[in-house]
């Protein structure tokens, strides 16, 4: 019953091969670990699932304090009314099935020398190895005026929910002749070709609606991903709809004022009718409590195990880690919880993880029909992840044939990775 | 794209402010070399001046290894209502100028 593990997964391009070779490890005691997941999205799911998938007497805990859970990718789609927020939700029962203990419950504590993890309720949870896959928090003082209040007027919409349906709203209220701003932060961020995707929807939503509206993007970036691609996409079906404002043009906000509606930037002042203020980001708060977090916000991990290099027995997965090469998408977090769950059954059976090879792929939708994509495989290489061989990304002089089949790919895939996670 | 500048149009005698200026530059090191093998000539700013009413405050000379379009933010103290203005001068006898107001109260 104490099979070596070789599992891979290939599905649509999300894969891990984490195989191993080793000999069939020595047989442990009945007891064979207590892993205790922090953070119920694409990573930590997929990490819990795997894990118990892997080995089936395995004690795996998984504490998530939303009971529904409400997926980025393709939210931007329900922000320019394409889509309903109901199909970004997902539950926890099929987790739960599979024999997932699940705590919907807030993480409060870590005490890395007890092993241990305490809920909101009080509860104490004891672990062998702990994995962390909080996602991202704002790093608000890196943007004087932003606070949680200032979300209610100037949404972020960065994390899907409430906020989501907020920036829906304020597009709909808007009047036609209208600006909508998006401040754009610096890299590391969640998901870094997302603020793009979303000027191209907005723009979509204008020029169906509202036709005398526009997009005015505050860029603390000089280039961003796929940036051929998403203004050749820009110009061909929004025209000069979308102002993008580059770093070196003077498009980093650097402060604002919820009450007048102003973003400051370092050279000027806007008062769009609308504010997506992105603020910059750091991994999710209980990263920082557990000392998994250095100095940038983030934290620093060996990526063949996802083990912190602060703390011991603790792994941190998903947008949370420095995974260098390897952007912080679902796609990633996903592929990082499944090799970091194979990673982890190697160590409790006192074998040597085997290095694993993450390939993650994300689409970004410019228009309905209208897609592309950028795949790319990651190798550990020292402390990071870098990017290897085998990577593509959509020609930027394609037939809309392409632009179209990739965009129902994306559907595709997002149906796919959703039921591998949480169906 | 002009210069970007950024001084507070007003500031109290004595106040300590910010001035930021930006210009867009390729500031090419002239160490590259093209596919076949030809030295990408050197383009850069070799320096920046400020004068405030016409006394140099801030001085910047530049070489190879700086980033393009050039940001420079300075500090100096507000003495008198007046301009500040800008000069960058460069390799292949590149000039730039620019100028802003401020009023001391």
């Amino acid at each position: 019953m104490n099979a070596p593990v070789t599992r891979r997964n290939a599905i649509l391009g999300i894969s891990v091969a984490a195989t191993s070779l080793a000999a069939p490890s020595i047989l442990r005691a009945q007891s064979a670990g207590r892993v205790v997941v922090v953070g119920g999205g694409f990573g930590g799911a997929a990490c819990a699932r795997a894990l118990k998938r892997a080995d089936a007497r395995l004690r795996v805990t998984l504490i998530e304090p939303n009971k529904t859970f409400i997926a980025c990718p393709f939210s931007n789609e329900v922000i320019a009314g394409l889509r309903e927020i109901e199909a970004q939700q997902f539950g926890y029962d099929k987790l739960a099935g599979a024999g997932i203990t699940v705590v919907a419950q807030a993480a409060t504590a870590v005490d890395g020398q007890k092993s241990s993890v305490t809920t909101g309720d009080g509860t104490a949870y004891g672990y062998d190895r702990l994995v962390l896959s909080p996602g991202i928090d704002f790093h608000l003082d890196a943007l004087p005026g932003y606070d949680e209040a200032a979300s209610e007027t100037m949404p972020h919409a960065w994390k899907a929910g409430a906020q989501t349906l907020l920036l829906r709203r304020q597009l709909e209220a808007m009047a036609d002749g209208g600006t909508v701003a998006i401040a754009i932060p610096a890299n590391p961020s969640r998901c870094p070709p997302a603020p793009y995707e979303r000027a191209g929807l907005i723009a979509h939503y204008l020029k169906t609606k509202k036709p005398r509206s526009k997009v005015l993007i505050l860029d603390a970036k000089d280039t961003f991903s796929q940036q051929r691609l998403f203004e050749k996409a820009w110009k061909e079906l929004y025209g000069d709809m979308i102002e993008r404002v580059a770093l070196s043009q003077g498009g980093r906000v650097t402060s604002v004022d919820p009450a007048t509606r102003t973003i400051v930037t370092e050279f000027g002042n806007y008062t769009p009718d609308v504010a997506n203020v992105i603020p910059p980001q750091r991994a999710g708060h209980i990263a920082g409590i557990a000392g998994a977090a250095d100095a940038t916000g983030w934290c620093p991990i060996d990526p063949v195990t996802f083990e912190s290099k602060l703390v011991p027995n603790i792994h941190v997965i998903g947008d949370a880690c420095l995974g260098g090469g390897i952007p912080k998408s679902a796609s990633a977090a996903s592929a990082q919880g499944k090799a970091c769950a194979a990673a982890i059954v190697s160590l409790l059976a006192g074998r040597t993880p085997e290095a694993p090879r993450l390939t993650g792929i994300c689409y970004s939708t410019v228009a309905p029909g209208y897609g592309f994509s950028l795949a790319g495989s990651y190798q550990p290489r020292g402390d990071i992840f870098a990017e290897v061989e085998g990577g593509a990304t959509s020609p930027v002089d394609a037939p809309r044939e392409l632009r179209a089949r990739e965009a129902a790919e994306a559907e595709r895939w997002f149906q796919t990775i959703t039921a591998e996670t949480f169906g | 794209m002009a210069a970007l500048i950024n001084v507070p149009a007003k500031a109290r005698r004595g106040d300590i402010i910010e001035i930021r200026t930006l210009t867009s530059h390729i500031m090419e090191t002239g160490f590259r070399h093209t596919a076949d093998g030809k030295l990408v000539p050197r383009d850069i700013i070799t320096s920046f001046t400020c004068r405030y009413n016409g006394t140099e405050i801030f001085r910047a000379d530049l070489f190879p290894a700086i980033a393009a379009n050039l940001y420079l933010s300075f500090f100096t103290v507000a003495k008198e209502s007046g301009k500040f203005e800008f000069e960058w001068i460069g390799d292949n006898g590149y000039s730039s100028t620019a100028s802003a107001s401020i009023i001391v109260e």
